[in-house]
C-alpha cells in the first residue's frame, strides 16, 4: 500500500515537478550523507559483530557466557537513546562521524545474533579437513569460516541497512540529515507537501535497492551443512597471551554501548532526583502507550493470524508472494508508512485525520512481519491431524481451526502479541506525525522532552523504554540459541 | 621397521578417560582398522593423530618424525596426514572442483589435470565437477572427501567411519574402491569403525578398542579366529561360548569331546566355537532312545526355527547341563529346514577355542 502510495502521487504530480523535486541540490546532499552512512557503518559492524561472536563462540576468552549477553544488550536500549547519552556525554559530537559511532553501538548486535547462531551451527569437521589439508589457522578461518557467515552477515545487514534508513529520533539528536530526517522537517514543515512525499519516493527506492542487494550478495546457494550425523561441538581456541588484548574488545564495546547510556540515565536520575517521577504526566503516558500498544499488537496478531496459517497449512507460491509483500511492507520507514496515511486520510478520509484509528494502521503496517514470524512458529506446532480428527468429529473446518489451532496456538500469539507491543512502546516516528493531539506515550514524551533540552525530566521515560525492550532482547538472544540447537 | 608409531598415548576430558596407555604401530602402505563400540575411545585416537586434538601424555612417531612428544606438537596442518570424516564435511561453498583442489596450489600449472586424475581414481565422472556439494548423494559426496585428501600425497590416511552413513550396497563399493585406490597410491591408512565386519574385510591388520584401551591387536583371521576375551568374540562376530571342563588339549563340553589348542590350561575353562564350525545333521532315524530332554552330548532338540532367505537360524536346546547357557543359535540352509521339536546332531569342525583369561 505505501508503494501504490508513493507511485499513485508521482502519477498525480506530475513529471516535471517530480524531476525538479528529487533532482535538486538538497536531495543530491541527503543521498550522500545516508549513502555515506550505510557503507561506513555496515562495514564496521560487521568487523565488530565478527570479532565479538568469535570471541564469545570460539575462544577461551574468561567470562564468555557473560560477554555474550552484553552483546546483544544494547538493543534494549532505543537508538535515540544511545544518541541522547552520548550527546549528554559529548556535547560536541554531531556530524558523520558521530551518526556512525551511535550506529554501530546500536545496531552491531543484530549482526552479532545471527552470526553467533552461524558460528555455533558451523561443523568444526570442516576446520579439521580444512587443516589436514595443510591451512594454517588464519587461512582456516578465511577462505572456510568466513564464506559459510556470508548468509548471516548478509541478513544482519539488510537488517542494519533498514534501520539505518528508517531511524529519525538517532540523527536529529546528533544533527546528522538523513532522508528520514529530512521527510519529517518537511512534513512538519508543511503538511503534506509534495516534496515530502518524493523524498520519501527515493527512500523507498534506497530500501528496495538495499533489499535487492542483498538478494544478490546472498545468491542461490545452499549453506546447510552437507551430509548427516550430529555436528561436533566446535573446539574452543586458546587465546594464551593474547587474553587480555582480546578482553578489551567485548569490554569496550560494553562500555560504549551500554555504558554511556546507564550512566547518563543514570546520571540524570541523581540530578533530577524525585522531581521528574512526580506528577500525573508519567502516569498519563504510560497509560496511554500501554493502551496503545495493547490495541495496537492485539489487531496486528489478528490481522497476522489468516496469513500464518495459510503459510503453514498451505505454503504455495502465491502464499509465499503474499507473505513476502507483508514483509517488505513491514521493513518500509515508518516515515513513509505515516507519510502515506497521512496523505490517504487527509484526500480520502479525513474525520480519521489523527485519529487513533490512523495511529493504530501504522502500526499494523509496521510490525506485521514481528507478529507473522511468532505466529507462524506456533500454528507450525500445533500439527495438521488435529484439525483434521477435530472435522472428523463434526466440526465445520472453520471450527476446528478456532477451536483447535488457535487454541494451542495460543501461547505463541500471546508471545508475539507481547512483542509487538514492546515495539510500539519505543516506536517514535509514526506516533509522532500520526497521532492526535494530546497523545503522549513515552517514546514522544521523551523526545519533546529531550528537544526542550530537559534531559533530566527524559531520564525516567528513557528509563522505562529500556525496561520495556528488555523481554524482547531476551527473547531474541534465547532464540537465537535455540535456533543453533543448544 | 614401523611407519607410524604411537607410545603410551592418553587423554581424558575432564574425570573421563577417553584413551589409556595405548600402543599401536602401523607398517607402511599397511591398512589398519580401529574397532570398537561408540564412545570406546577409537575417534578420539584418530583425531589425536590426525592433530585435531591434544593428548596428555604418550608419543606419536610417523616416519622418524617426532608429531607428539610430551608437550611438544605438529599442527595439524604441518602433518601431511589426510582425513576423511564420517560424512565427507565438503565445503558447501565451493564446487567439486574447488573441493578436490582445496589443498592444493591455487595457481600451480598442473591444478586442473591432477583434480580430473582424482576425480577419475575415485571413479566420478568429469561433470560432476562444476556441481555443488549437496547436488550429490552421499556415496559420490564420500568419494569427493577422498579425492580431496588424496590430492596433497599424504603419507597416511585417517579414515573416519566414512561409509557408516551409507546403505549397504553402495558401502561395500564405496570401501572396494577406497581400498583399491589407497593400495595404489601406497598409502598407509588407518579406519576407524563399530562396524566389525567391515573393519575385518578392509584391514590387515585389526585393533579392538574398548573403554580407551586396545584390547587386542593382529591380523583379521586371527582376531576372529581366537580372541583373547569372550567381549572381543562377541563384538566380532556371533559367538557360541560354553562351559567345558580342559585336559592335555581336549575339552569335554555339551557338545562332546572337542579339539582344543595345547596349552598348560586345565580344569574349568570357556571354550568358543563360530556358527559356521557347527553343522546340524537333520536325520534323526538313529537317535538315541532316551531322547527325552538330557540325551547324550552332540544331540540335541530343535525349539524354534526362524526363516531367513539363504540361511536361516535354527534354536537348539541341548537339555539340562549344569551351566548350559540356554539354546544355541545354529545357522543352517534353507533347503533341508528341521522341524520344530525334532532331534538334530550337531557336527563340529576345526579346533574350539579356549580363552586365555581363566574363567570368572
Amino acid at each position: 500500500m505505501p508503494l501504490a502510495f508513493v507511485a499513485w502521487i508521482t502519477v498525480q504530480t506530475g513529471w516535471e515537478t517530480v524531476v525538479e523535486l528529487v533532482f535538486r541540490r538538497r536531495v543530491g546532499e541527503l543521498l550522500v550523507n545516508t549513502l555515506l552512512l550505510v557503507l561506513l557503518t555496515l562495514p564496521l559492524s560487521v568487523l565488530v559483530a565478527v570479532a565479538l561472536a568469535w570471541l564469545t563462540e570460539r575462544s577461551d576468552l574468561p567470562g564468555r557466557r557473560f560477554w555474550a549477553w552484553l552483546a546483544v544488550a544494547p538493543l534494549a536500549v532505543p537508538a535515540f537513546v544511545h544518541s541522547y547519552a552520548w550527546v549528554t556525554v559529548a556535547p560536541g559530537l554531531h556530524g558523520l562521524a558521530a551518526a556512525v559511532l551511535v550506529s554501530v553501538l546500536a545496531y552491531s548486535p543484530f549482526l552479532y545474533l545471527p552470526v553467533a547462531a552461524q558460528l555455533r551451527r558451523l561443523d568444526p569437521t570442516m576446520e579439521d579437513v580444512a587443516a589436514s589439508l595443510g591451512h594454517g589457522p588464519w587461512r582456516v578461518f578465511l577462505t572456510v569460516v568466513l564464506p559459510q557467515l556470508r548468509l548471516a552477515v548478509c541478513g544482519g545487514s539488510l537488517l542494519i541497512g533498514l534501520h539505518l534508513l528508517a531511524e529519525y529520533g538517532l540523527y536529529v539528536m546528533i544533527q546528522f540529515d538523513t532522508f528520514t530526517t529530512a521527510i519529517v522537517d518537511q512534513f512538519q514543515s508543511a503538511y503534506n507537501g509534495p516534496a515530502a512525499n518524493m523524498l520519501a519516493g527515493v527512500l523507498v527506492l534506497l530500501c528496495l535497492g538495499l533489499m535487492g542487494g542483498e538478494l544478490l550478495l546472498r545468491g542461490q546457494e545452499r549453506y546447510a551443512r552437507v551430509g548427516s550425523g550430529a555436528a561436533r561441538r566446535a573446539a574452543v581456541t586458546s587465546l594464551g597471551r593474547a587474553t587480555l588484548p582480546c578482553l578489551l574488545v567485548p569490554l569496550l564495546f560494553a562500555a560504549l554501548s551500554l555504558g554511556v547510556p546507564l550512566l547518563t540515565l543514570g546520571r540524570w536520575l541523581v540530578i533530577g532526583g524525585s522531581r521528574v517521577w512526580q506528577g500525573a504526566d508519567i502516569g498519563g503516558a504510560i497509560l496511554q502507550t500501554v493502551t496503545l500498544a495493547l490495541a495496537g499488537a492485539l489487531l496486528t496478531t489478528l490481522a497476522a493470524a489468516p496469513m500464518a496459517w495459510l503459510s503453514v497449512r498451505a505454503p504455495g507460491r502465491l502464499q509465499r508472494v503474499l507473505e513476502a509483500c507483508h514483509y517488505y511492507v513491514g521493513s518500509l520507514p515508518g516515515v513513509v508508512v505515516a507519510l502515506a496515511l497521512v496523505t490517504i486520510t487527509v484526500r480520502v478520509a479525513l474525520p480519521l485525520y489523527q485519529t487513533v484509528a490512523t495511529v493504530l494502521l501504522a502500526y499494523l503496517l509496521l510490525f506485521l512481519p514481528r507478529a507473522l514470524v511468532g505466529l507462524r512458529a506456533s500454528v507450525a506446532q500445533a500439527p495438521v491431524e488435529l484439525e483434521r480428527a477435530a472435522m472428523a468429529l463434526g466440526r465445520t473446518p472453520l471450527q476446528a481451526v478456532r477451536q483447535i489451532t488457535f487454541r494451542l496456538a495460543a501461547p505463541g500469539a500471546a508471545a508475539s502479541m507481547a512483542m509487538v507491543a514492546l515495539g510500539i512502546t519505543n516506536e517514535l516516528t509514526a506516533t509522532l506525525m500520526l497521532a492526535p493531539s494530546g497523545t503522549r506515550t513515552l517514546a514522544t514524551e521523551f523526545w519533546s522532552l529531550t528537544s526542550e533540552i530537559d534531559y533530566a525530566a527524559a531520564a525516567p521515560y528513557a528509563v522505562m523504554m529500556v525496561a520495556a525492550s528488555l523481554p524482547m532482547t531476551i527473547l531474541l538472544h534465547i532464540q537465537s540459541k535455540r535456533a543453533a540447537g543448544r | 621397521m614401523s611407519f607410524l608409531q604411537v607410545q603410551g598415548l592418553g587423554k581424558r576430558y575432564g574425570d573421563a578417560v577417553a584413551l589409556e596407555d595405548v600402543d599401536l604401530s602401523v607398517t607402511a602402505g599397511s591398512r589398519t582398522a580401529i574397532v570398537g563400540r561408540s564412545g570406546s575411545g577409537k575417534t578420539t585416537l584418530l583425531r589425536i593423530v590426525a592433530g585435531f586434538e591434544t593428548a596428555d601424555t604418550g608419543r606419536i612417531v610417523l616416519d622418524g618424525r617426532p608429531l607428539v612428544d610430551g608437550g611438544g606438537m605438529v599442527p595439524a596442518h604441518r602433518r601431511g596426514i589426510g582425513y576423511v570424516p564420517q560424512d565427507g564435511a565438503l565445503f558447501p561453498h565451493l564446487s567439486i572442483a574447488d573441493n578436490i583442489g582445496f589443498g592444493l596450489d591455487r595457481n600451480g600449472a598442473d591444478r586442473r589435470t591432477r583434480i580430473a586424475e582424482l576425480l577419475e581414481a575415485v571413479e566420478l565422472a568429469p561433470q560432476m565437477l562444476e556441481r555443488r556439494p549437496h547436488e550429490l548423494s552421499g556415496g559420490q559426496q564420500q568419494r569427493v572427501a577422498l579425492a580431496r585428501a588424496l590430492a596433497r600425497k599424504p603419507a597416511l590416511m585417517l579414515l573416519d567411519e566414512p561409509f557408516s552413513a551409507l546403505d549397504t550396497g553402495l558401502r561395500d563399493s564405496l570401501r572396494r574402491t577406497v581400498a583399491r585406490v589407497l593400495c595404489e597410491a601406497g598409502i598407509a591408512t588407518i579406519l576407524v569403525t563399530h562396524d566389525q565386519s567391515e573393519a575385518l574385510s578392509f584391514a590387515d591388520q585389526v585393533a579392538v578398542m574398548r573403554e580407551g584401551r586396545l584390547t587386542q591387536v593382529g591380523p583379521p583371521q586371527e582376531l576372529y579366529r581366537r580372541p583373547r576375551d569372550r567381549e572381543t568374540a562377541t563384538f566380532l562376530g556371533d559367538a557360541i561360548i560354553l562351559p567345558a571342563e580342559v585336559e592335555n588339549g581336549w575339552a569335554r563340553c555339551s557338545l562332546g569331546r572337542l579339539a582344543v589348542a595345547a596349552g598348560p590350561q586345565r580344569g574349568a575353562a570357556e571354550i568358543m566355537l563360530r556358527p559356521e564350525q557347527l553343522r546340524l545333521v537333520v536325520d534323526d532315524r538313529d537317535a538315541p532312545p532316551n531322547a527325552a530332554g538330557g540325551g547324550p552330548e552332540g544331540w540335541g532338540r530343535v525349539i524354534d526355527v526362524e526363516f531367513g532367505g539363504s540361511v536361516c537360524k535354527v534354536a537348539v536346546t541341548l537339555g539340562n547341563a549344569p551351566g548350559q547357557p540356554g539354546p544355541l543359535l545354529l545357522r543352517h540352509s534353507s533347503l533341508d529346514l528341521p522341524r520344530i521339536g525334532s532331534r538334530v546332531r550337531i557336527q563340529v569342525q576345526g579346533e574350539a577355542h579356549l580363552f586365555d583369561a581363566p574363567l570368572r
